[in-house]
């Protein structure tokens, strides 16, 4: 006996919704910044700045703002990590910058530092500066593909050199998952093509959009008509539950619903469940369960096959799921689907643990739970298809392998971000593409000067 | 409880916490408020003579503010009491009569003629006030008319008006001092010469607390204009420590009664100023910062330390630091010591190790044992400064003596010296 689905739209009233999905972290007055920025040690040999994988100047962005130099602080930022504006909202700082902040020491309490390189980055935007010049142009041209945050540091980084750069981008906007794969109520305000139209601003890249690798475009079309490539692909694919009946319409990824819900004009139009499940323990499924419960679903379930320490959330994201009303199971994994088209689901899911070897395994023990929409948030995967059909870098461990320059096995092909090994972070992509845009520039001006 | 009553050049006081001369002491409702929260005594807002008026400005205050800290240090461009003269002594008669027990100052500045001195001593002897002081020491406004700063920066004007003033009242007169000066002896020796029951000190100290950049203009700024003001509040203490040290170590002036007043804002400022040789303390930036309650924990926390050190009366510790001031060249040349890290309380912040790098004697190492930070001190580098322990921010760094067997010898001994009196 199968119910149908009960999914709506418009569960909240509109200025409920409006609130709900604002900022996360209302930004900070100028006073407060002061005075956050008053509790920096300013540390010789910061740790918090060897934590930042893009090794952001952090002692020397804060004590600008003490002094009153917001503007000198975002440069600082951005001199360093182009995407200081999104990393200040999404990056998992309580493990990185702020985890290693000496002041948790003797207070247990960092110094705020991703909101106050929010402060700083958008005094800058609010300022209207353009930091950066371009050198003398040079003749090379590069292609890159992909415009997420590995993409876009790097074109930014070779437009500044003086290289000519073209951007192909799959989807119609730019900015990878800053635009389609974050919470909106980390991302408020269109900050991601804000941040996009700031990069693009410095001159000399040409955005493609709606042109993917694979079509009409190849990598070898590209290394002969450009002279250096960097691939900024991302994960491409979604992992599946593998059971049966997962195709039915109540089941979806939770990157669509994400990517949906950024898209839509009005969040009163898009539609929810009244009792949602949510599979996964990334960023992406605490996401996908929170503004689930923000658009007004009745019950929020996130069900991971393992304890919160292996969760890929930060303790603050799955804090902030708790928050809001999502209930969290750890330890129970999926096992069979019953449902069709049009009607809820029943997941039955087997409690797990592991075994004397910490490998997982099932218990036997089961539980169901009824559901008008499951998110599956298991994991992405980097699609090496549309890299075939002639020469094609080295793929290993599923992520295009690359030596520390981000050189592919290609000699004038490079690449970052999540299609690359390493933390899936937007700061990790960035770093990758300034690295890469570093390489490929003295690679194509050796023997030059 | 230790016993707080005390007493400067014959003005008796249940504390030794009066409020200065200044805005909180303006009227009758300020001092009641003070009276009530537990202050000893009051040195009433600076009296002028009747007749032409005093106006005051808007704005008419500065401050430094450091990080978090508000109020660092406050300057003023405000003139002496701009209410009428009959009010004023009208208020101080009746508060005087209504709290008996406390000390009650009155302070004045009239021209420097003897007549209009002549004329206040008597009008405020009615007040029964139990002494006076007399204002040789505001830097501004009142300056530029002959009285304040520019009498208390020529010693032979503030012996005459002191003498004046001893000469036509009974009243103890405390001469306030004005700290812009090349040194406070002269003046400090004058109010003594001319028979002054003692002295207060430091006025406020002349300044300019910033400019604002877009006036392109002094703060406080009046329509675009500013003027010096007189510097007060935790900035100056120093000065004013520095002030009444030297009064208090000169044998021309060693005794002569001081009633401190610089910077002070608890118990603990107040007893290094009684440790120098001061019979009472004056607050104002403290009480202006924070309002009157403060005296509570003035009152409490004076006591019980006294209580812990086994000082029974405030003279017990009185001018207890003085005879450990002395030159320069007493100082023991043999005196070690070096920097010590409390490993377990560092927090790896590095400022002791980059300033001493930078700045000082390259005495603090810094290194990566197995990807921890560590800065160690370089005992034989080490001279002892104190700098790494005053950057500290967790307070984790103390100097240790180290125990050299050496004798006390002081530079006038030390055979480096060139002009050494020691044998060879």
């Amino acid at each position: 006996m199968t119910q149908s689905r009960d999914i709506a739209a418009g569960r909240c009233e509109a200025i409920a919704l409006a609130k709900a999905f604002g900022d996360l972290h209302s930004p900070l007055t100028d006073q407060q910044a002061f005075n956050e920025a008053s509790r920096c040690f300013y540390c010789h040999d910061a740790p918090c700045l060897e934590a930042c994988p893009t090794s952001i100047d952090i002692p020397g962005f804060i004590r600008r703002i003490a002094t009153g130099n917001a503007t000198g602080a975002g440069r600082t930022i951005l001199d360093s990590n182009i995407m200081g504006a999104t990393c200040a909202r999404v990056c998992p700082v309580e493990e990185l910058c702020e985890e290693v902040c000496v002041r948790n020491t003797g207070d247990h309490k960092p110094v705020t530092i991703a909101q106050l390189q929010r402060h700083a980055t958008d005094a800058l935007f609010e300022a209207g500066m353009q930091p950066y010049t371009r050198e003398a142009e040079t003749d090379k041209k590069i292609a890159v593909v992909g415009a997420g945050p590995a993409g876009l540091a790097c074109a930014h980084r070779l437009a500044r050199y003086g290289h000519e750069v073209t951007v192909f981008e799959a989807k119609p906007k730019a900015g990878g998952l800053n635009e389609y794969g974050l919470a909106a109520y980390k991302m408020p305000d269109n900050i991601a093509q804000r941040e996009v139209d700031f990069i693009l601003s410095v001159g000399g890249i040409n955005l493609e959009t709606g042109k993917a690798l694979g079509d009409e475009l190849t990598l070898d079309q590209l290394r002969n008509d450009y002279d250096a490539v960097f691939l900024g692909l991302g994960l491409g694919a979604v992992n599946a539950l593998g059971l049966e009946g997962e195709e039915v319409d109540a089941i979806k990824d939770a990157v669509d619903y994400i990517s949906d819900l950024r898209q839509a004009d009005d969040l009163m139009s898009v539609a929810v469940g009244r009792r949602v499940i949510v599979i996964g323990g990334g960023n992406t499924a605490i996401d996908a369960a929170v503004q689930a419960k923000r658009l007004g679903a009745d019950e929020v379930t996130l069900v991971y096959r393992r304890g919160p320490e292996q969760m890929g959330a930060t303790g603050f994201e799955q804090d902030l799921a708790q928050t809001n009303g999502v209930v969290i199971r750890h330890w129970a994994k999926p096992v069979a689907i019953k449902g069709e088209n049009g009607s809820a689901v029943e997941m039955t899911f087997e409690a797990t643990q592991l075994d004397g070897k910490g490998r997982l395994e099932g218990t036997g023990a089961t539980f169901t739970l009824a559901a008008d929409q499951v998110f599956k948030a298991i994991g992405q995967a980097f699609d090496a298809a549309p890299l075939q059909g002639g020469a094609a870098p080295e793929v290993s461990g599923g992520r295009i392998v690359i030596d520390e320059t981000r050189r592919t096995s290609l000699g004038n092909v490079y690449a970052g971000g999540d299609c690359v090994a390493g933390q899936d972070l937007t700061v990790s992509a960035v770093e990758d593409g300034k690295v890469a845009a570093k390489a490929m520039h003295l690679e194509l001006t050796k023997g030059t000067s | 409880m230790a016993d707080l009553s005390t007493e400067v050049g014959g003005i008796k006081s249940p504390n030794p916490f009066w409020l200065a001369s200044a805005p909180p002491t303006d009227k009758e409702y300020n001092v009641v408020r003070a009276f009530k929260a537990g202050w000893g005594g009051v040195v009433w807002k600076t009296l002028g003579e009747a007749g032409p008026p005093v106006v005051n400005v808007s704005s008419r205050y500065g401050a430094v503010h450091i990080g978090e800290q508000r109020i660092f240090g406050l300057n003023n461009i405000e003139l002496i009491t701009d209410r009428p003269l009959e009010v004023n002594l009208r208020e101080i008669k009746k508060v005087k009569k209504d709290w008996p027990d406390r000390a009650m100052v009155v302070s004045l500045m009239v021209p420097c003629e003897e007549e209009a001195w002549i004329k206040i001593l008597k009008e405020v002897e009615d007040t029964e006030c139990d002494g006076i002081e007399l204002n040789f020491g505001c830097p501004h406004g009142m300056s530029e008319r002959g009285m304040g700063a520019a009498v208390g920066q020529v010693p032979e004007y503030v012996e005459m008006v002191t003498r004046w003033c001893k000469t036509h009242t009974n009243m103890p007169v405390l001469v306030k001092l004005t700290p812009n000066v090349t040194s406070i002896l002269g003046p400090a020796g004058a109010a003594k010469a001319g028979g002054g029951d003692g002295v207060s000190l430091i006025n406020t100290v002349n300044s300019i607390t910033s400019i604002d950049l877009d006036l392109m203009a002094p703060t406080p700024t009046v329509d675009g204009k500013g003027s010096h003001g007189g510097y007060c509040g935790p900035a100056v203490k120093p000065m004013a420590l520095h002030m009444c040290a030297e009064i208090a170590r000169n044998a021309g002036t060693a005794g002569l009664p001081m009633s401190a007043i610089g910077g002070i804002s608890n118990w603990r400022d107040a007893a290094e100023f009684i440790a120098l040789g001061a019979g009472t303390t004056q607050v104002c930036t403290a009480v202006m910062h924070y309002g009157f309650k403060i005296v509570e924990d003035m009152i409490d926390g004076l006591s019980d330390w006294m209580d812990q050190k086994g000082y029974e009366k405030i003279s017990d510790f009185q001018g207890l630091a003085v005879p450990n001031i002395t030159d320069w060249q007493n100082l023991n040349m043999n005196y070690e010591i070096v920097a010590e890290i409390e490993q377990a309380k560092c927090v790896k912040c590095g400022l002791c190790h980059i300033v001493c790098e930078d700045t000082s004697h390259q005495a603090i190492s810094a290194e990566r044992i197995d990807g921890e930070r560590k800065y160690s001190v370089i005992d034989d580098e080490c001279v002892g400064c104190n700098l790494c322990m005053h950057v500290c921010p967790e307070n984790c760094i103390t100097m240790r003596k180290v125990d050299n067997g050496k004798d006390y010898m002081n530079w006038t001994q030390d055979p480096r010296n060139p002009f050494s009196t020691a044998a060879e």
